[in-house]
């Protein structure tokens, strides 16, 4: 039988407010433990919660980039569950009244476009952390993270296989990262997700029984998780089995979900209203001043690049995929006004250095004056472009600029003709067999005699005018 | 003249004028807890020392010949549940047995401002949970007029120090009429201020909706004093209202002519004491011979208050007592294997029996299944209850009604947490309303037991209700009459 895959995603995101949620402690991430916290999000008693408003704004912020109705009015309300990273052993959220509802972003995918809808989004309070693993048998809490700023953004269950749920979360990041209102970074906690995964026979209206896995906190994992539960989902249902409504745990080690609990055991939360936190009535001026304010789009951006900048919708997409990355090559134009020519360098050289080092956009070393002093080097002929390539390496690891690597490592291009000349009579003397051989009408023969001369540079020799002088010399030779 | 006798602004006069030192003062109130306290149990904590050094500071102003304020010097008992900078605050809880706050609550911080002294902290029921200080989980206090009877709650320690004399003044609490009541059964009087108009920050939180700060004291004019001291805006407390803050002793008018007093239809029917009724008679009475006027009114919706009360009271106290969990402050079990076994040993031998029945009801109210049914529909009743007295205030001034449909009762007569609930009957449709409300004496019964009277104001309209128990208080002379112990 064929299935269809059915995928809601629940994302979410701290706020890169610089305080927290309900107080006024530094929301920053910080390796030592319970420096960041005051009575009140320790939940001494008496206490009492003040609403951070930059956190509301970063939330509406979210509403408005992902297209959705911000609220007039909206409400915390209290989601109760003990556990010893949550001190009030309730978590400020919002369940009946959140902040921003019904909205969509587009994904890109293989078969084109596809309208993703936003439930909604909310605002929350994070919870601290338990730390297992110092003593065999305590657990520590460090609670600096305990009332940090969330939201929660909440899919339309409009996913149709993992790879959308993977596409929709990087493109739900790459907008955060455009507005600028979380640092979204994963190994921090500072993105997670939730993933509901069910499956149904093609052409069936009703949702097949759905699964959820919380908490995984990279892309990577998730979308193993997804494509993991769509295959366990359908080998139940092909054996005649019954997916069973479960929360389960993923273990990204061992690649494999394991059951954590049915809803029958599920958590009553008991929601309700916060009375120590007034309900909001949300200006529609300061919503629509945040409109005004609001950067461009990943997706306006692209538009742009295609436009003016006149680059294949290909290059715009992957230059436009994080805002890091779009932000060094507009910088780069500044300084350089060949936009093809930084694109082909950002998305194939650049991209491929990133990676293979595992640096983050955001944290590219080599500045935008370096690498473009660079291409000007290739440009001007001073050294051939696949010299460039190593020298870009170099400038990675060293830190140094384009100039002084060439410089220290004698890779100027040799350009010249006497020179060149001398070298290529060497060559031509040591390999008679390719001579003869182009002179038999083996036109091949003279690729390996360009090799040859490039090898016997090093590189540096400016292919132009080996090509133009080897042909001059064989083409003499021919003539005696 | 024993000086422990004093009010507030009868001592405040004689500091002015040197006539007593601040030291004397202080020295005076505390002899008098060491004579009576064994008696009475109102304290939990007692701070001798620390008062007798603020008084030496408040000396100093006075012989410098600063201005000093009308609270300075004056020995004070803060109920249990408010926060005091290094001075244990417990709840009456043996959750909270040795808990010290790193903090002070906002309405400490002004009185200390003012140069008020704390002279200890006094008993209530279980994280003010009840209506008799029998919940506590130290001690039973005691009614000074009748040492077999209870002081009321929850704040009866705060209510049976001011009237045994440990204290000039006392905070207490009102989530249900916690203020009102114990005022009433000690002879005093309490106000509960509007909700919002004095900040909770550092209240220790039983109901957050409800929950006001107000002052128990032993006349009107130093109800005033104490609620300008504590009043207004505060930033910490984001429910706290930036309502403008009035001099209420310019509320002090010995006059009603014009007023108009409304009596809610039934209230003084059913459940209610013939003495006690008489005595709110004759105060109706004494109002209409003083020129007001008496204007049947009708809270149609009063008769659901109790039941709205106890659904919202507890759902609330659930949440707020969810954070005893015994990780990082507080009593923690000792035996325990897992985490569920500490979360749950900790919680049964931590609180007592009518917080556990509160969380209970509470956690029922509030869960998926019950939420629409009760805590929903309580959320409607609570507004159209609040409606209703929007509706009555348009037509009059101030309402008029017992604190209490008895006086104080026997220590052990209400085993019956029912009967006990309903003891509240007068004192909760303020509070779910928010509005301001007070309780002054108007009678003693044939035991010889106070009765209390309680009026009701409009939203911030404290100066009214004030101006009335002023005019009262002026034209009788129950509150001059003292316990004898």
């Amino acid at each position: 039988m064929e299935y269809e895959v059915v995928i809601g995603l629940e994302v979410h995101a701290e706020l890169s407010t610089q305080t927290k949620l309900l107080c006024g402690c530094a929301a920053e991430f910080v390796r030592e433990p319970n420096t960041h916290c005051c009575p009140v999000c320790l939940a001494m008693p008496g206490t009492l919660p003040r609403i951070n408003k930059r956190a509301v704004e970063y939330a509406i912020k979210a509403g408005l980039a992902l297209n959705c109705d911000i609220s007039e009015y909206t409400r915390m309300d209290r989601k109760h569950y003990f556990y010893p990273d949550l001190p009030k052993a309730y978590q400020v959220t919002q369940h009946y009244h959140p902040l921003c509802k019904n909205g969509y972003i587009d994904i890109e995918t293989e078969d084109g476009v596809r309208r993703i809808g936003i439930t909604q989004i909310h605002l929350e309070e994070d919870a601290g952390k338990l730390i297992h693993d110092q003593y065999e048998t305590e657990s520590l809490v460090d609670y600096n993270r305990s009332g940090v700023p969330l939201i929660e953004i909440v899919s339309e269950p409009d996913l149709r296989s993992p790879e959308e749920g993977r596409i929709f979360l990087e493109t739900i990041k790459s907008i955060l990262e455009y507005i600028d209102v979380s640092d979204c970074k994963m190994e921090e906690g500072s993105l997670r997700c939730d993933v509901n995964v069910s499956v149904r026979p093609k052409g069936q209206k009703e949702y097949g029984v759905r699964s959820e896995m919380k908490n995984l906190n990279s892309f990577r994992a998730a979308h193993r998780a997804m494509e993991y539960e769509v295959k366990r989902h359908i080998s139940i249902l092909e054996e005649g089995g019954e997916v069973l409504r479960e929360t389960r745990r993923w273990d990204d080690n061992l690649g494999k979900s394991f059951p954590m609990r049915t809803k029958e055991e599920a958590n009553d939360y008991r929601y309700f209203p916060d009375a120590d936190i007034v309900p909001m009535y949300i200006d529609k001026e300061w919503v629509t001043k945040l409109k005004e304010e609001m950067p461009e789009l990943p997706s306006e951006r692209r538009e742009r690049y295609i436009k003016e900048y006149d680059l294949p919708e290909y290059d715009a997409g992957v230059l436009t995929s994080s805002k890091a990355l779009a932000d060094y090559f507009e910088e780069c134009l500044t300084l350089y006004d060949d936009p093809k020519n930084i694109s082909n360098w950002v998305m194939g050289d650049i991209l491929r250095i990133t990676k293979e080092k595992d640096i983050a956009h955001e944290d590219i070393s080599v500045t935008p004056k370096q690498f473009t002093d660079l291409l000007r080097l290739v440009d001007e002929g001073i050294i051939s472009g696949s010299i460039g390539k190593n020298v870009l390496e170099d400038m990675f690891d060293t830190g140094k600029d384009a100039d002084t690597i060439v410089e220290e490592k004698g890779l100027k291009q040799i350009s010249d003709e006497g020179e060149l000349l001398e070298i290529i009579r060497k060559v031509l003397q040591d390999n008679p067999q390719s001579v003869e051989d182009y002179l038999s009408g083996k036109k091949k023969a003279m690729g390996y005699l360009v090799g040859q001369t490039m090898r016997a540079t090093r590189g540096k020799a400016n292919p132009q005018m080996v090509n133009k002088i080897l042909k001059e010399e064989l083409d003499g030779l021919k003539e005696k | 003249m024993e000086l422990y006798k004093l009010t507030i602004h009868e001592a405040n006069e004689l500091l002015r004028k040197k006539e007593i030192s601040a030291k004397q003062l202080t020295e005076s109130v505390l002899k008098r807890i060491e004579q009576v306290e064994d008696k009475i149990d109102a304290f939990n904590t007692i701070t001798a020392e620390k008062a007798l050094e603020e008084a030496e500071v408040v000396d100093k102003l006075i012989a410098q010949n600063e201005g000093i304020s009308s609270l300075a010097g004056i020995p004070m008992a803060v109920k249990d549940n408010i926060c005091t900078l290094d001075v244990k605050t417990t709840c009456s809880s043996n959750m909270l047995k040795d808990f010290i706050p790193p903090y002070d609550a906002t309405v400490i911080e002004r009185l200390k401002r003012e140069n008020a002294i704390l002279i200890g902290k006094a008993n209530m029921d279980e994280f003010a949970m009840g209506s008799s200080t029998e919940n506590s989980a130290f001690k039973k206090t005691k009614n000074p007029w009748d040492i077999e009877r209870v002081p009321g709650g929850s704040s009866g320690g705060s209510a049976a120090s001011v009237a045994a004399d440990q204290a000039i003044f006392s905070l207490g609490s009102d989530t249900g009429g916690s203020i009102r009541q114990p005022a009433s059964f000690c002879g005093l009087v309490g106000l509960k201020p509007t909700y919002g108009r004095v900040s909770r920050y550092g209240l220790i939180a039983l109901a957050s909706s409800l929950d006001v700060i107000g002052p128990i004291t032993k006349d009107v004019t130093d109800c005033a004093l104490v609620l300008n001291a504590v009043a207004g805006l505060d930033t910490k407390d984001v429910t706290s209202s930036s309502n403008p803050v009035d001099d209420y002793t310019t509320a002090l008018k010995d006059n009603v002519k014009g007023f108009k007093i409304g009596v809610p239809e039934g209230f003084l029917d059913n459940n209610l004491d013939d003495e006690v009724k008489n005595s709110i008679d004759k105060a109706i009475k004494l109002y209409e011979k003083l020129g007001a006027e008496i204007v049947d009114i009708k809270l149609p919706h009063a008769e659901y208050a109790l039941a709205v009360y106890y659904i919202i009271a507890c759902a609330e106290a659930s949440s707020s007592m969810a954070r005893y969990d015994g990780i990082r402050y507080g009593y923690r079990a000792e035996d325990y294997k897992t985490l569920e076994e500490l979360y749950k040993k900790t919680r049964s031998e931590g609180f007592g029996s009518e917080v556990k029945r509160r969380i209970m009801l509470g956690n029922f109210v509030i869960s998926a299944d019950y939420y629409d049914d009760y805590y929903l529909k309580a959320l409607k009743v609570r507004t159209l209850i609040k409606e209703d007295f929007v509706k009555a205030f348009e037509k009059v001034d101030v309402i008029l009604s017992p604190t209490s449909p008895t006086s104080a009762f026997k220590m052990g007569e209400k085993r019956d947490p029912m009967a006990m609930y309903l003891s509240d009957i007068y004192t909760v449709p303020a509070n779910l309303s928010g509005l301001p409300a007070i309780s002054l004496p108007c009678g003693f019964d044939s035991k010889g037991l106070p009765i209390g009277l309680q009026l009701i104001g409009d939203l911030f309209d404290e100066k009214k209700i004030l101006q009335a128990a002023y005019t009262f208080e002026q034209n009788t002379d129950y509150h001059i009459k003292k316990p004898i112990l």
